[in-house]
């Protein structure tokens, strides 16, 4: 294999993987803008993933299958807003709390479902007409699953909502100063409940998008941290929708370099034992970039209110 | 109409400790509301964990204590870094680093035929020191980048656990199996079950010396928090960072010395576990104790004595659901009755009124 077919193969790889990471980290993105953490995206990726499998093996069709996880992902939404927001709890907490709801449902409704792999119904590839037979380009952007294609139009779609929309606005106040967002008229709790419903949401459709397309089939722990790892791309995106996208499909080429190497001649990769350094590459590098993230940060990159619960008609 | 939510101003006893118990009980049965939706009888179920994790004569109670053992361990890891607010949820990868690092001195680094009271310390040693460095890199990160500890401690697990089985499948590697060769007898942790010979009734009770150290370091997490300057420091940087900063008190060293005890507690828990249950490192040695201690912590309130009784409850819980397949009951139920213990918490401090609506005070 020469250079450029690996380095083809390989974006072409962190592009499909790297738009379940897309959908999680966008919708975390809007959630957290509005001011509320929600740590429980990997349990929440985890149980939608499974609940997609589940109903498209037992409807026989991968669009209810994904119809289905999405649901799943709001329903947790719901099950956050109602505890982050309205009952103001400890986000925190209940962000972990979610994440063994979700992990538990995932793996007690995923028991018969392991074994399955590709005889679920799944979304195959959809090369664009013309487009995927172009040099390089064709194969790394135009020959995917269409949940990829989704991803790349969400991300123009996503900045130009957060920056030149007065709903994006809105959500920003709110996440900023909801006490002054209030006392501009903002439905502050109502808009709150949307984001982390949506955002809830968007983490179910990423979990789908993994075990319905990128990696059909259902396996236990299939997203093996990619959760926790959108969570901290949020933080290293600087809470713009840009970074976090690039991030999003960098660490989908990091989770594909791991199998890549191995493939390459060069023997200390054909060594089985590099194989288990190689797998703690995507971790190390989250480490990595969120250490460099807190070394660049810019003051105020966080929404103001992030993780404060707001009492309606105080100013706190 | 809406919800209204006051702040109450007189907290009762009956609210105080009835919202807990309201919340358990409300999260036990959605539980079992979701082994029905799964097509698991929930009655049977929790009757099957009762029984084999509390009622099932002294095996069962032995059993549960043995599981107990790391809960209480990794609980109290989890309830000092709690009470710094520092969210270490990495007790899990530290237990993991623990274990090795005890396995690597009883079977790599000490002279077979080694007694007992020479190998077990330096193993517990040993299982401290790695989980304990394991733990500080996030509480150094954190203190001096101001990385976010929850997102490091949690990355490290995975890491830790690849470590791991680059020495279980390869360098360890028992014959090719994935497992290292068992420790020599000398470095087990006495077992209840060593007693046979003089009590026969002991025979197969697999409780171990660890439990013993597990209630010695909660009674010395008591004393350190409440009776010594260094848990009043770290009481101070929990509630207030900036007040401990003000006070004098080294904010920084402070938190990478929590997050290092913290993660050596872990260690020791991981240590307890190979040298104590299973006599070897294998992959998958943990039901996840390291998570399952976050709720332990958080149930307990940060209590040493609440850890030893929450550890048991919920380690008769693991103990019942090993029994009942599939894998992932247990950990479905812890969650379910943490967030629901969580939402009654709500109910101690604040009321909910539903009032007409009359006078609104957000504009639609």
């Amino acid at each position: 294999m020469n250079g450029s077919e690996f380095t083809q193969n390989l974006l072409a790889a962190g592009v499909a993987r790297g738009t379940p990471l897309l959908f999680a980290v966008q919708g975390e993105l809007l959630a957290e803008l509005s001011g509320v953490l929600n740590l429980g995206l990997e349990g929440i990726m985890l149980a939608s993933a499974m609940a997609g499998v589940a109903v498209a093996h037992f409807a026989g069709s991968a669009w209810a299958g994904l119809a289905a996880a999405t649901a799943v992902g709001a329903l947790f939404g719901v099950v956050h807003a109602f505890l982050a927001v309205t009952l103001r709890c400890d986000q925190v907490v209940t962000g972990l709390s979610l994440v063994f709801v979700g992990t538990g449902i995932s793996s007690v409704g995923g028991a018969p479902l392991v074994g399955l792999r590709q005889a679920v119904p799944h979304f195959t590839k959809l090369p664009i007409p013309g487009l995927c037979d172009l040099p390089f380009v064709g194969p790394v952007l135009f020959s995917h699953v269409w949940p990829v294609y989704l991803g790349f139009a969400t991300i123009p779609v996503i900045y130009l909502f957060l920056t030149r929309t007065r709903a994006g606005l809105n959500l920003r106040a709110v996440g900023e100063n909801p006490a002054a967002a209030a006392a501009v008229g903002l439905p502050v709790t109502r808009l709150r409940y949307l984001y982390v419903v949506l955002g809830a949401g968007m983490a179910g459709f990423s979990g789908a998008t993994l075990s319905l397309a990128v990696t059909p089939g259902w396996v236990d722990g299939l997203t093996a941290g990619q959760g926790w790892i959108a969570i901290g791309l949020v933080i290293v995106g600087g809470w713009r929708p840009l970074p976090a996208a690039i991030g999003a499909y960098l660490f989908g080429a990091i989770h594909r370099l791991t199998l890549d190497l191995q493939g390459t001649g060069i023997p200390l990769f054909q060594d089985p034992n590099t194989g288990f350094f190689l797998n703690m590459l995507p971790y190390l590098a989250a480490v990595g970039v969120l250490v460099a993230a807190s070394l660049g940060r810019r003051s105020g990159a966080a929404p103001t209110a992030l993780g404060r619960p707001f009492l309606p008609g105080t100013t706190r | 109409m809406r919800l209204l939510v006051e702040p109450r101003l007189v907290q009762s006893r009956v609210v105080r400790f009835g919202a807990p118990a309201a919340g358990l009980a409300f999260g036990l049965l959605l539980s079992a509301i979701m082994l029905e939706l799964f097509g698991i009888p929930a009655p049977a179920a929790y009757l099957a964990i009762i029984e084999s994790g509390f009622t099932g004569g002294l095996f069962a109670i032995s059993d549960t204590l043995t599981v107990a053992t790391p809960l209480i361990l990794c609980g109290l890891a989890c309830a000092l870094a709690f009470k710094t607010r520092l969210w270490n949820v990495g007790a899990e990868g530290q237990l993991f680093l623990g274990a090795w690092a005890a396995t690597g001195v009883a079977i790599a680094l000490l002279p077979a035929g080694t007694p007992g009271f020479i190998a077990i310390p330096c193993m517990a040693v040993a299982g401290f020191l790695a989980g304990a460095a394991w733990g500080a890199v996030p509480g150094f990160l954190r203190a001096r980048f101001g990385t976010s500890e929850i997102l490091t401690s949690l990355m490290l697990v995975y890491v830790a656990a690849h470590w791991n089985n680059y020495f279980i499948y390869s360098v360890w590697s028992d014959r090719g199996f994935q497992m290292t060769r068992l420790f020599p007898r000398e470095s087990w942790l006495p077992r209840l079950s060593d007693l046979a010979s003089s009590w026969p009734g002991a025979a197969g009770l697999t409780l171990h010396a660890g439990f013993v150290v597990a209630l010695l370091l909660a009674a010395l997490f008591w004393f350190v928090m409440f009776k010594t300057r260094f848990g009043f420091e770290i009481k101070v940087t929990g509630i207030s960072e900036r007040t401990a900063h003000y006070a004098g008190m080294p904010v920084r060293r402070n938190i990478v010395v929590v997050m290092a005890l913290s993660g050596g507690l872990a260690g020791l828990a991981g240590m307890c576990e190979v040298t104590g249950v299973v006599h070897r490192l294998q992959e998958n040695f943990s039901p996840g104790y390291g998570f399952t201690a976050i709720l332990v912590a958080w149930l307990a309130r940060l209590n040493p004595a609440a850890i030893v009784l929450v550890s048991f409850l919920l380690s008769g819980l693991l103990v019942g659901a090993r029994e009942i397949q599939p894998s992932g009951i247990a950990m479905m139920l812890q969650g379910i009755v943490l967030t629901c213990v969580v939402a009654a918490d709500f109910l101690t401090g604040n009321r909910i009124r539903i009032v007409k609506d009359a006078a609104r005070t957000e504009a639609p």
